[in-house]
């Protein structure tokens, strides 16, 4: 049994509000054979200059560091790809450093970018990320992405990293799932609802309409999860600018307040020992200690059920931001799907439901823009955007896109961004004749979940309307 | 046979890498065009040997080819995780960081290990070298406080399963590979060739 210090354990502190101004992204998509990764940079940032009415030019004139999300140089096969890109933006002279975190790079960048800001280093930064997972074969690209395991205790173990993910999702099949029927298409519905938002998504890469049985009957890649069940791999770019408080409003008259923290847990899941359950402000001591009871193999914490990182991620960002309950307090989120069953996963780690009862997230309807139940607006709707599932995993771009999905709810500016005939045409793509304004009204706060793997990386984002922050929180 | 043409092999004299052979191989470019004939990319060829150190892990690499199962434990009494057990194998102690005690975990394993969970694939990446489909299981011990990531190579695998440890003994690799599982029980002809109990 392990124990965090009170030092770990302190909420973070920051110097002074941090607020997001703008963002823009590429399309995303499997291959790019006629474009190159500076090009999908320049559009994400252009389409972010544009946001606030500025030339690409003008934006640039306000930054003064760079934080470049990038994690598989062996992909492009060019190491400090960061520089090439900040050289193609013509960004010199700013101090610009590469990030990578694995599945949560893009989260990543985010936090080094908002921390320079709170800090009171740089008064404005970019945060740019971006992948390149198309310049090899797919086989090949699973033994690159397996590297990001251990070399020596894993990688040689198949050379497949969802091999090592999946292990954790039989055990939450087995002892939360109870390999229930029920529970299965409980995960498909998540598949079914993300693949069936990207559809009103422009930048979406993987927009499908299918069924519960549609997911239950794609080929099996680790059982339980089925194809349908898993993230897509892409190729995008998006970009963030970060500001202080005086400078945001010079940029535009509608920033909104970022905050940004980050957890860890062992990079092999071999590694990770038993503890007590850290709790959340809208959990009791004394909760979880029948869990085992309950769910007879639940009994050792994290194990290999839950994301320690992601609990901690949100343990930190609840802290310094003052939610005390994500429903109560959040409009919508944006999670890290990368399979269907590490999205229940993570809304137990995040404390939108209880350890062992997050598949009733998604089976009340809560999840949904506009409950399939009630016909009313969903509780907490997640991943409108389509998530990883539906719209991409560019891995250095993702958690920036997630974060500027929630903005474009937050300025009341979905309908804007991803119903524009200009921008379904200009990325070849057909607008559906159904397209549907996924926009949440009254949208005032939102979270995005960056997440790494087996959990090594988590980073939390909390954006909120300035006119509506929550009360408390370390950052007063 | 000039020393260039063989494949790249290293030894260690004096603390020093001793190369010899080609660690390198490259062959031509070849361009990428689309439908119309127009030039889109090059393909990048290039095979390269890495040399890698195994440090202070090598102990446990080098056991397996013997039929052992090293763990390791923290014996630091100041440490407030002293006596915790290791496996994987850890260099140093998580909390403390001080150097681990090196213990022979072979009788323990066969005596208590179970399989905590696992997954079935047939989906491999490049350079697998596992007949297909892996059975990955995580084991866990009595005594250990972590959960070994490894594979069954006879049976179908179940949470809560006993299980052995087996070796390859006749012609180890010197990777985690020369180590796998068998249900308990499990008879020494079932088990891949190469490999034995121990």
């Amino acid at each position: 049994m392990i124990k965090f210090s009170e030092r770990q354990l302190r909420i973070p502190v920051i110097a002074r509000p941090v607020y997001l101004v703008t963002g823009g992204m590429s399309r995303f998509d499997r291959a790019f054979p006629d474009r190159k990764t500076e090009e999908l940079c320049v559009d994400a940032l252009t389409e972010a200059a544009q946001f606030i009415n500025l030339s690409p030019a003008r934006l640039k004139r306000y930054i003064h560091s760079c934080y470049y999300g990038h994690f598989a140089d062996h992909f492009g096969d060019q190491l400090l790809g960061e520089a090439v890109i900040h050289d193609r933006l013509g960004l010199d002279p700013l101090g610009n450093i590469g990030i990578k975190t694995g599945g949560a790079t893009g989260g990543s960048t985010l936090w080094e970018a908002y921390k320079t800001v709170a800090s009171g280093y740089s008064d404005c930064v970019l945060a740019m990320g971006w992948e390149r997972m198309d310049e090899v074969p797919t086989d090949e690209g699973n033994h690159y992405i397996s590297c990001a395991a251990d070399k020596d205790w894993e990688t040689p173990l198949g050379h497949i990293y969802t091999g090592y993910y999946a292990v954790m999702a039989q055990k939450y099949w087995q002892v939360f799932g109870r390999e229930e029927a029920s529970f299965r298409r409980t995960m498909a519905e998540i598949a079914v609802k993300n693949r069936g938002y990207a559809v009103h998504n422009p930048y979406a890469q993987g927009p499908l309409r299918i069924t519960v049985e549609d997911v239950l009957n794609s080929p099996v890649v680790a059982y339980p999860l089925r194809a349908l069940d898993c993230c897509l791999m892409s190729v995008g770019a998006a970009a963030a600018i970060l500001a202080d408080e005086k400078t945001a409003f010079e940029m535009t008259d509608d920033p909104l307040r970022i905050d940004v923290c980050a957890a860890s847990h062992t990079l092999r899941t071999a590694d990770r020992r038993a503890m007590e359950i850290p709790l959340l402000p809208n959990e009791t001591p004394g909760q979880y200690d029948d869990l085992a009871e309950r769910f007879p193999g639940a009994g050792r914490y994290p194990g290999f059920s839950s994301f320690l990182a992601a609990r901690m991620a949100a343990y930190y960002a609840y802290g310094l931001t003052g939610i005390t309950d994500p429903c109560e307090d959040l409009d919508l989120v944006e999670l890290h799907d990368a399979f269907t069953i590490s999205d229940i996963q993570s809304y137990e780690d995040l404390g939108i439901r209880p350890y062992g009862e997050g598949r009733d997230y998604v089976e009340s309807g809560d999840c949904y823009h506009t409950n399939p139940h009630t016909g009313k607006p969903g509780r907490l709707p997640a991943n409108l955007s389509g998530g990883l599932i539906g719209c991409m995993h560019a891995v250095g771009a993702t958690g920036i896109m997630q974060v500027i999905e929630l903005g474009h709810h937050l300025w009341n500016r979905w309908a804007e961004m991803h119903g524009a005939e200009y921008k379904w045409a200009r990325f070849g793509r057909r607008k559906p004749e159904d397209w549907q304004d996924l926009q949440v009204a009254g949208a005032k706060r939102g979270m995005a979940v960056s997440h790494a793997g087996v959990g090594s990386h988590v980073t939390c984002a909390i954006l909120q309307h300035p006119d509506h922050l929550l009360p408390g929180g370390s950052f007063r | 046979m000039k020393a260039d043409s063989v494949r790249g092999v290293v030894r260690v004299a004096g603390n020093a890498y001793k190369p010899a052979g080609r660690f390198h191989f490259s062959s031509a470019s070849t361009p990428i065009r689309n439908e119309q004939g127009e030039l889109t990319g090059i393909t990048n060829p290039r095979e390269i040997i890495h040399i890698h150190s195994y440090g202070g892990e090598a102990v446990f690499f080098e056991s397996l080819g013997k039929g052992k199962l090293l763990a390791t434990r923290c014996d630091n009494a100041e440490c407030e995780s002293a006596g915790s057990v290791y496996l994987p194998f850890r260099i140093h102690c998580p909390d403390c960081l001080a150097k681990c005690a090196v213990i022979d975990l072979t009788g323990a394993a066969r005596e208590s290990a179970r399989i905590h969970t696992f997954m079935i694939t047939e989906r491999v990446g490049a350079f697998n070298t596992l007949p297909t489909p892996i059975r990955f299981i995580n084991v866990e011990f009595d005594g250990v406080c972590t959960i070994l990531m490894s594979t069954l190579c006879v049976g179908e695998p179940e949470i809560g399963m006993r299980v052995a440890p087996v070796f390859n003994t006749e012609a180890p690799a010197h990777t985690i590979l020369d180590l796998s599982w068998a249900p308990a029980g499990a008879r020494e002809d079932e088990l891949p060739e190469y490999f034995h109990f121990g």
